[in-house]
């Protein structure tokens, strides 16, 4: 392939991994920036998301788009669900103690995964898209959902930021983030906004794993990429700012893409790492957070 | 008081000297790889435990080591003694380089970016296969499975040569926790800036803690792989960067024999929770939580806050 | 160390080649089934199987095979007159945890041998440990590890062709018939540089040239933008990938081809072993071709053994589960389980074992074989078997995508992928 194609390939592709980037890493910024709280299981609330999506469509037996209609409002609950009871149990009686949350929610993890394993099984199964539509360019065929995917990601992100700076919900969650004491002075109920974030956060991963899923496919151990990628993506944004996600899953993405241009796959996987370790080191409040 | 400490510790070397004489042969093996996992698991409690620095990367020490032992053994024959040496080395040195970058960051920050050069580390590891044998890995030679003269793969020099490094660790461990440097990483832990107007260098005290984690870590991969005979890119992975979080809170982190314990209790709760059902994840997962819920500070912590102050 | 080589057509009442040289009584006890019956404790092997990891979804069905066919050996009057039981541990398809099965399997469960792992990192791991408990150990992982030498004279893989004489059997066919520029894309790990470095002087002594090679990192969830990169005068893909995301990857293949012209595509079905042929996306593969150790689909001209297997392994016409269609089986592979347990059963009645201490002639008994014959023991066809480096070899299968279907249009030659010797076990120590 010449070297136009090429890199409009790669640039597309990073862009449909940014989206899932982005998708899988608002949640977690959520949390992150709301509760400081390292959420180790995160990316298992995303493979949830995944398998809830395959359940349905092998249940419901209807037509893909209505599977994923339903899966999109189904798999969010659910999971979200889980989420809060796990704060609920565990994370709030924990008072939310950083070491104390990482041991407890590594052991969700695998709480989560033997669930799974269990009852959906070892096998990577594939979730339809909801609908099925090819981009023919000239010089290589693309999948016209990966846009949509694009396009979804988008929409959430826009959504999300309204939520957190147009709504009251927004103002109570930033008024817990920078001082839980004084927001409880002021008569917020900060456990139940923690158990809501906390959801919030679950849900969104589960969300953004029924976009993603017909482009992967559902695993009980799809759980770990994303969560290792999305605890970058926030780290390099900053701290809970919506905006910073969206730039840091743009510059990792793209960059992983394009990197992979030039270099043998593997090598363009550990330079594109250090880079972002490094980017890290040399301004380790992120990209958009203020300096701690 | 000193006298007790010392006491405490002989006697649980004289009980893991002792336990290779009574224990059945399945476990015997399996306290041999508990103790050097347990050498790991010290060398991340002097980072992590004691000087308060959370890094998820330490697999990179530890396959640092294996590697640094195995790879000479592999293409130049170099002898067990050697090649222990090398490995050791091979972890301090990488810790201290790493640390280098990383230390400049801290928190959740310092937690990523070793994370990212551990996963760097095991790239690395893949994208050189030729020479590393790649996701596959390979048997590490028998002429550097010996100690001066003494094969390693036979069941009691194993046992022999595990528990005599797990014990110059955990000396040395006792020795540097009660040291006056000791005190300084404590110190780090509970308060850089205040110990930083006390005149003492945060980044310097960090940086040696983390190069003396990574020399234990070091020792402790390539004794794995001189001992069990084996050396792949599998050690290098993530979860070898979570067990030693695992194992120390278990057993209790700023102790010195909390990493043995929850080496111990964690080994032995998977290896029987797989005998019993094919959801040994789930056991494993449950008594994390149970855990964290109802003994946060890890077993020795609990102990040592109810009974016994004056646990090192 | 006695070892004879017998001429291929000696048998030994079940089908299976036995050396004349190890001693009549050997003969004798294996041709008397029953005759230490009575009170004998029954025989225990272990199974190291990959229940959980990214081997779980081939662990499964090896699990299935290896009961089955425990089944049909102890209705079939058990293994030398004794009936048998198989222990499972799952090594979370890792090598420290493996390492760790085998020494649990034979210290604590006291098995007499182990058998039955797949992935090449585990069996590596594995085998040093049962090297020094001096335990078979009899893989069926298909890597090139055993009759490279990387194992040890413990280890043997009697149930399944390596991957390197797969992929060399391959070449002539993908020459002659879909092409000589070949562009490869593998997993960039170890399997996938047997792949590389079996198939490229493979296809070069045919008169082909690989003009591309794409290696995929291990952990990768995307593969498109690796496609950019296949070279626009390739004539023949040649895809291999494993793990969790392999569906993704061909049906990313078939987004980035679409309706647009395309090279020939030959896989080997690693790449879509275990899953439905029929799903979402798949319908590119229309036409294209695909290596199989024994085929998925079953085949108009199908034999009564591979009938017979079939039906025990609860497979039905499709390759899925009886009881579940949608739950398709490793059926490519998974006959190296089957055949394994075969061979440990000639094995045993070959060299008289009895307990424990007769390991070491168990070893022996197996070195001295020289030939499966095909049959109900050995469904997936004949098989030569080299004591020397500790490997069978057996027949290929190129299968056709028709009608969403795989259907044979090739099968090879046992000679076309033997190569030269690597190592000899038999000069190595117990």
């Amino acid at each position: 392939m010449s070297f136009g194609p090429f890199l409009l390939l790669a640039l597309m592709e990073g862009m449909v991994m940014a989206a899932v980037l982005a998708l899988t890493a608002v949640g977690l910024s959520l949390v992150f920036g709301t509760m400081r709280v390292v959420n180790v299981a995160h990316g298992e609330f995303f493979m949830l998301g995944a398998v809830i999506a395959w359940f349905v469509a092998d249940h419901l037996g209807g037509a893909a788009w209505m599977n994923f209609a339903v899966a999109l409002v189904v798999a969010p609950l659910v999971v979200a669900a889980i989420a809060v009871l796990a704060d609920r149990l565990v994370l709030r009686r924990l008072n939310y103690e950083p070491e104390a949350t990482i041991v407890a929610t590594i052991g969700l993890l695998y709480i989560l995964q033997q669930a799974a394993l269990s009852l959906f099984g070892p096998d990577a199964r594939p979730v339809p898209a909801p609908f099925e539509l090819r981009l023919q360019l000239p010089w290589f065929g693309w999948s016209g959902y990966k846009v949509f995917v694009i396009l979804a990601a988008g929409a959430i992100l826009l959504a999300v930021w309204f939520l957190m700076t147009r709504t009251r919900a927004g103002l109570i969650m930033r008024a817990t983030q920078i001082d839980r004491d004084t927001a409880r002075a002021f008569g917020i109920d900060t456990d139940k906004v923690y158990a809501l974030v906390f959801g919030l956060g679950a849900g969104l991963a589960a969300l953004g794993a029924v976009l993603v899923v017909p482009i992967q496919q559902a695993h009980y151990l799809m759980g770990g990429d994303p969560l290792l990628l999305s605890f970058i993506v926030v780290i390099i944004g900053g701290l809970g700012s919506i905006r910073g996600t969206l730039v840091a899953a743009l510059v990792i993405g793209l960059s992983d893409g394009v990197i992979a241009m030039f270099y043998t796959a593997t090598l363009a996987k550990i330079l594109a790492t250090l880079l972002v370790a490094l980017v890290l080191v040399f301004r380790p409040q992120g990209l958009f957070g203020a300096k701690a | 008081m000193t006298a007790r400490i010392l006491a405490l510790h002989l006697a649980v070397l004289a009980a893991l000297f002792a336990a290779q004489f009574v224990l059945p042969s399945y476990h015997v093996t399996s306290l041999a790889r508990i103790m050097v996992l347990a050498v790991f698991a010290m060398g991340y409690n002097i980072a992590f435990g004691y000087t308060g620095l959370l890094s998820l990367g330490h697999a990179l020490f530890f396959a640092a080591g294996m590697y640094g032992a195995g790879l000479p053994a592999l293409h130049f024959g170099v002898g067990g003694g050697t090649a222990l040496i090398l490995g050791l080395l091979a972890g301090g040195a990488l810790a201290g380089a790493a640390g280098l970058l990383a230390l400049r960051t801290a928190g959740v920050s310092f937690m990523i970016v070793t994370l990212m050069f551990a996963q760097a580390g095991y790239l690395t590891i893949l994208y050189f296969a030729e020479y590393t044998r790649g996701n596959d890995g390979f048997p590490v030679p028998a002429t550097a499975r010996s100690l001066f003269g003494f094969a390693l793969s036979g069941d009691r020099m194993r046992y022999m040569t595990a528990l005599l490094l797990f014990s110059a660790a955990m000396l040395a461990c006792l020795a540097l926790v009660r040291s006056r440097f000791g005190r300084i990483m404590v110190a780090m832990r509970e308060n850089e800036e205040r110990s930083r107007m006390l005149g003492y260098n945060p980044y310097a005290v960090k940086l040696t803690a983390l190069a003396i984690s990574g020399l234990y870590a070091g020792l402790a991969g390539a004794a794995y792989a001189l001992l069990f005979g084996y050396a792949g890119a599998s050690f290098a992975g993530i979860q070898y960067s979570i067990l030693p979080l695992l194992y120390v809170l278990t057993g209790g982190a700023g102790t010195v024999l909390g990493p043995l314990v929850g080496t111990a209790v964690m080994f032995w709760l998977t290896d029987i929770a797989s005998g019993l059902t094919s959801a040994w994840l789930m056991v494993v997962g449950v008594a994390l939580v149970a855990l964290t819920l109802f003994a946060p500070r890890g077993m020795l912590g609990l102990i040592r806050e109810r009974w016994a102050k004056w646990l090192p | 160390m006695t070892r004879t080589i017998t001429t291929p057509d000696q048998t030994v009442l079940t089908r299976r080649k036995v050396v004349k040289g190890i001693g009549a009584g050997l003969i004798a006890s294996a041709a008397m089934p029953g005759y230490v019956q009575a009170q004998a404790a029954p025989l225990k092997l272990g199974f190291q199987v990959h229940r959980t990891g990214i081997g779980a979804s081939y662990g499964r069905w090896y699990e299935r095979v290896a009961n089955s066919a425990l089944k049909v050996v102890n209705e079939g009057g058990g293994i030398a007159g004794r009936a048998v039981e198989i222990v499972f541990e799952d090594d979370g398809t890792d090598p420290k945890r493996g390492a760790e099965v085998v020494e649990k399997l034979v210290s604590q469960h006291k098995v007499d041998l182990i058998f039955g792992p797949l992935f090449s990192h585990v069996v590596i791991g594995s085998a040093p440990r049962a090297g020094e408990l001096k335990v078979p150990y009899l893989v069926c992982s298909e890597g090139n590890h055993v009759a490279s030498g990387l194992t040890n004279r413990w280890t043997l893989q009697p149930g399944i062709t390596d991957v390197r004489s797969q992929v060399q059997a391959m070449a002539p066919w993908v020459a002659q018939n879909l092409g000589k520029k070949i562009t490869m894309i593998y997993p960039d790990y170890a399997f996938g540089h047997d792949h590389r470095d079996s198939f490229e002087p493979a296809i070069k002594a045919q008169g082909g040239e690989v003009i591309a090679k794409i290696g995929i990192p291990a952990t990768e969830t995307s593969f498109t933008r690796y496609f950019a990169q296949i070279p626009r005068e390739t004539e023949v893909i040649y895809h291999v990938m494993i793990g969790p995301s392999v569906l993704t990857f061909v049906k990313e293949l078939g987004e980035f081809y679409g309706t647009g012209a395309r090279p020939e595509i030959f896989g080997f079905i690693d790449s879509l072993e275990g899953v439905d042929m029929t799903a979402p996306g798949l319908g590119f593969l229309e036409g294209t071709h695909f290596w199989e150790g024994q085929c998925r689909y079953k085949q108009a001209d199908a034999t009564d053994a591979e009938t017979f297997y079939r039906a025990a392994v609860g497979v039905d016409d499709n390759g899925a589960s009886l009881a579940d269609p949608k739950d398709v089986s490793t059926y490519a592979h998974m006959f190296s389980v089957w055949e394994t347990l075969f061979v440990i059963k000639a094995g045993i009645e070959a060299s008289g074992y009895q307990t424990t201490a007769d390991r070491q002639k168990f070893v022996e008994a197996i070195e001295a074989m020289t030939a499966f014959d095909f049959g109900r023991e050995h469904p997936q066809g004949e098989k030569i078997f080299n004591g020397k480096t500790h490997q069978a070899f057996g027949i290929q299968n190129i299968s056709k995508v028709t009608d969403g279907k795989l259907i044979r249009v090739h099968r090879t030659t046992i000679g076309d992928g033997l190569y030269p010797d690597q190592v000899d076990y038999t000069t190595q120590s117990f």
